[in-house]
């Protein structure tokens, strides 16, 4: 069933709040401004990441930041801005190499966050492995802007021969969650203002390019890695669907949730698979594989709750179905436009 | 939230639904309505129409308070924010619903309305005292349960003696709305009674479905378990040709409900003559306005909000789909201009809506036939 929904209105519309919300409404904004815009063969893929020859092949992704609140339980904008960046660059299968940060910071904010900020940021590239080599910083007015956005561009190097895109994904592969669903997403939502509800859910923020590494090195069989970010799980999983022309079908009973995230999203009306996480990837690799690339993952620390949670079949509609824990049967959708607090 | 688990039982659920293909008569059709939103979210998010028989078909309910209120209400509250220059405040749920503009508020405050979202009448308190300078309007909506804290807040109103805070005020009541559903052709053998609703006005107000006309109710806790029992007890209460109010939510609703809530509503609040639903048109005493003694503080009144009808897409469907007499894929609009993005009419508007819910969660699966 093909929706038509109404066409971005570019004479006289406005930039609304549910345009970042990882939902429907943004893959318009980028179907109909950005992508006719900027169409290249590079772009036109449409991953998180963009591979371009030179030597090597080369990786570039960037991603701008702009969470409230800046700092939250495991984690500030600082280290994420990292984590964000070096993942989206680990997914393609490169080793994240350089960053680039853009700051843009508002008229009054104070010089002691920001060095908190930028210490973490330089923290987390230490560990990640990479160098943070070129920047800008600009200074908006007080009233417009949040106190610090940040933008970080990443560059990596593929160095294995592991072809890797939704396009190589076939029916019957298995999808492997690397650890618990919808941390980030809750951690930050229980420190907005209005939302406050007793929980010490730490953010899962984390550079996933060991994880990464491990998966291409063990399993010949690995099709496509992503980190389900801004949308979670539920998005990620739709986007391959469409990407690879098939289904996906869940089993409820084998997704890793924390009971206090299950419980907090009871309280929120969430669903723990629309939630956004920032230290998670979804595997999809061959049923030959899979047990193999389950077995690594668990061993790392960042993989320890990793889960088979599902498998790729044929469907003419590209649904993602679950089987849920009492035994019906439901769609995970794309969640349609709903306002959640900015998280990342 | 070993609570939650113990609702969520996948052998409970597969035993529920034993009983009810036990109990469910093959010579004839079980046509159920959960009334309340809550409800149609834990069918449709644990997949329960899987687990009953083909002759048990569940018809989604009004949903929510934000699906049955019709759009002149938004086009005035959008008018209240934009032209009036008050604060607006309302519950996230309000923010996207479309009036008949194809706008709404979250589009009103993105071309600089002041629309605030928020989670309780506290926060309103709150935005009223900060900004003493500005006209701050509480667009009030809900069934029973969002009526008490309104009526709180009313009185806090009076108590700290502020003049820049009134209400828009668009409480419903529910047995209105089942009476609404039941007159005409209707196709509906019995209803899983609302839960939260219910522990706030009890049980007996749904004695008035008693009659020789009228329908069995059974109160339904949320839990899909509850739902599935409830399912169980419906249908033997129809097999006995029994009408009258059952309580499968036990743990939570009193015949009486909760009666210093209910004094509370009471003390504010007066019946409307009538009140336009959406889906459902104009209902007879349905709805809830401020009595005479807090006209002051009536949003209606202090901004001279005018009456405006707007009507949904004359191809919507949702009057038959709430009566039982089509299913949201009978509908042209389903799916292709109509889709949860993008609501043309109130079934759509919020994810318990009939058709928002099959969209979201079942459109993999072929409707049960309208049962004749
Ligand atoms: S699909 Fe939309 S237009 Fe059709 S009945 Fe449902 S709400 Fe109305």
């Amino acid at each position: 069933m093909k929706t038509k929904r109404p066409k971005l209105d570019l004479k006289n519309g406005r930039v609304e709040l549910t345009y970042g919300g990882g939902g429907r409404a943004m893959s318009q904004l980028i179907d109909e401004l950005f992508r006719p815009a900027f169409s290249n063969t590079l772009l036109d893929e449409l991953a998180d990441y963009a591979g371009f020859p030179g030597g090597k092949r080369m990786v570039m992704a960037t991603d701008g930041h702009v969470i409230s609140p800046l700092f939250f339980p495991g984690g500030d904008i600082g280290c994420l801005s990292v984590h964000g960046t070096v993942n989206d660059v680990a997914m393609s299968g490169a080793k994240p190499l350089y960053l680039s940060a853009s700051f843009i910071l508002e008229e009054g904010f104070p010089l002691g966050d920001l060095h908190r900020i930028v210490t973490s940021m330089a923290e987390a590239a230490k560990a990640a492995g990479v160098s943070i080599v070129t920047g800008d910083t600009k200074v908006v007015e007080r009233g417009k802007g949040d106190g610090v956005f940040i933008t970080t561009t990443g560059i990596g190097v593929v160095e294995h021969d592991t072809p890797l895109g939704a396009g190589e994904i076939r029916s019957g592969d298995k999808i492997i969650v690397s650890g618990t669903i919808g941390d980030h997403g809750v951690a930050v939502m229980s420190k907005r203002e209005g939302l406050s509800f007793g929980t010490d859910i730490q953010s899962d923020t984390a550079a996933l390019h060991e994880l990464t590494a491990l998966a291409i090195e063990t399993a010949p069989g690995l099709r496509v890695m992503r980190d389900p970010t801004r949308g979670g799980v539920a998005a990620t999983l739709n986007e391959l669907a469409e990407a690879s022309g098939l289904g996906v079908r869940l089993d409820e009973a084998s997704l890793p949730i924390r009971p206090e995230v299950n419980g907090a999203c009871e309280l929120l009306g969430l669903d723990p698979l629309n939630v956004a996480n920032e230290g998670k990837l979804i595997a999809i690799c061959s049923a030959e594989d899979a047990d193999k690339l389950l077995a690594t993952m668990r061993a790392h620390p960042l993989g320890k709750n990793a889960a088979m949670i599902g498998e790729m079949a044929d469907d003419p509609h590209h649904f993602v179905q679950m089987t849920t824990s009492l035994g019906g049967n439901r769609i995970v959708d794309w969640l349609s436009g709903e306002q959640l607090p900015r998280i990342c | 939230m070993k609570y939650i688990e113990d609702f969520r039982n996948a052998r409970h659920a597969k035993a529920f639904a034993e009983k009810i293909r036990q109990v469910a008569d093959t010579g004839r059709n079980y046509r159920l309505m959960e009334f309340c939103g809550g409800h149609t979210h834990a069918i449709a998010r644990y997949g329960l129409e899987d687990l009953l028989p083909d002759n048990v078909r569940m018809i989604h309910g009004p949903g929510c308070p934000v699906c049955v209120l019709p759009m002149g209400r938004i086009d005035n509250a959008i008018a209240l924010a934009q032209d009036h220059d008050v604060i607006l405040c309302t519950y996230a749920d309000m923010m996207r619903v479309p009036g008949s503009h194809r706008t709404s508020l979250i589009k009103a405050r993105s071309e600089g309305a002041d629309v605030r979202m928020v989670y309780s009448p506290q926060d309103v308190l709150k935005i009223a005292e900060d900004t003493p300078d500005k006209q701050v309007v509480f667009f009030a909506i809900g069934f029973e349960t969002t009526t008490p804290p309104t009526a709180l807040l009313v009185n806090e109103i009076r108590a700290r003696g502020l003049t820049n805070l009134s209400i828009f005020c668009n409480h419903v009541l529910t047995p209105s709305a089942m009476r609404g559903i039941l007159a005409g052709d209707v196709q509906i053998d019995g209803f899983v009674g609302p839960s939260h609703v219910s522990t706030i006005i009890g049980a007996e107000p749904y004695e008035e479905f008693a009659g020789p006309d009228g329908r069995p109710v059974v109160i339904a806790g949320f839990e899909p378990l509850d739902v599935l029992q409830a399912i169980m007890m419906l249908i033997e209460k129809i097999n006995r040709n029994e009408t009258g109010v059952d309580v499968q939510y036990t743990r939570a609703v009193k015949p009486k409900g909760n009666e210093r809530a209910i004094a509370l509503m009471e003390e504010v609040f007066e019946l409307r003559d009538t009140f336009e639903w959406r889906g459902l048109g104009f209902l007879e005493k349905s709805a809830l306005k401020l009595k005479e003694a807090y006209a002051d503080l009536d949003a209606e009144k202090r901004f001279n909000v005018p009456a405006i009808s707007a009507s949904d897409n004359p191809a919507c469907e949702c009057p038959s789909i709430l009566r039982g007499q089509k299913h949201p894929v009978d509908c042209k609009l389903f799916g292709t201009i109509c889709t949860p993005d993008n609501p043309m009419g109130s079934c759509m508007v919020s994810s318990e809506g009939a058709c928002a819910a099959h969209w979201t969660y079942g459109r993999f699966r072929e409707p049960k036939k309208a049962i004749a």
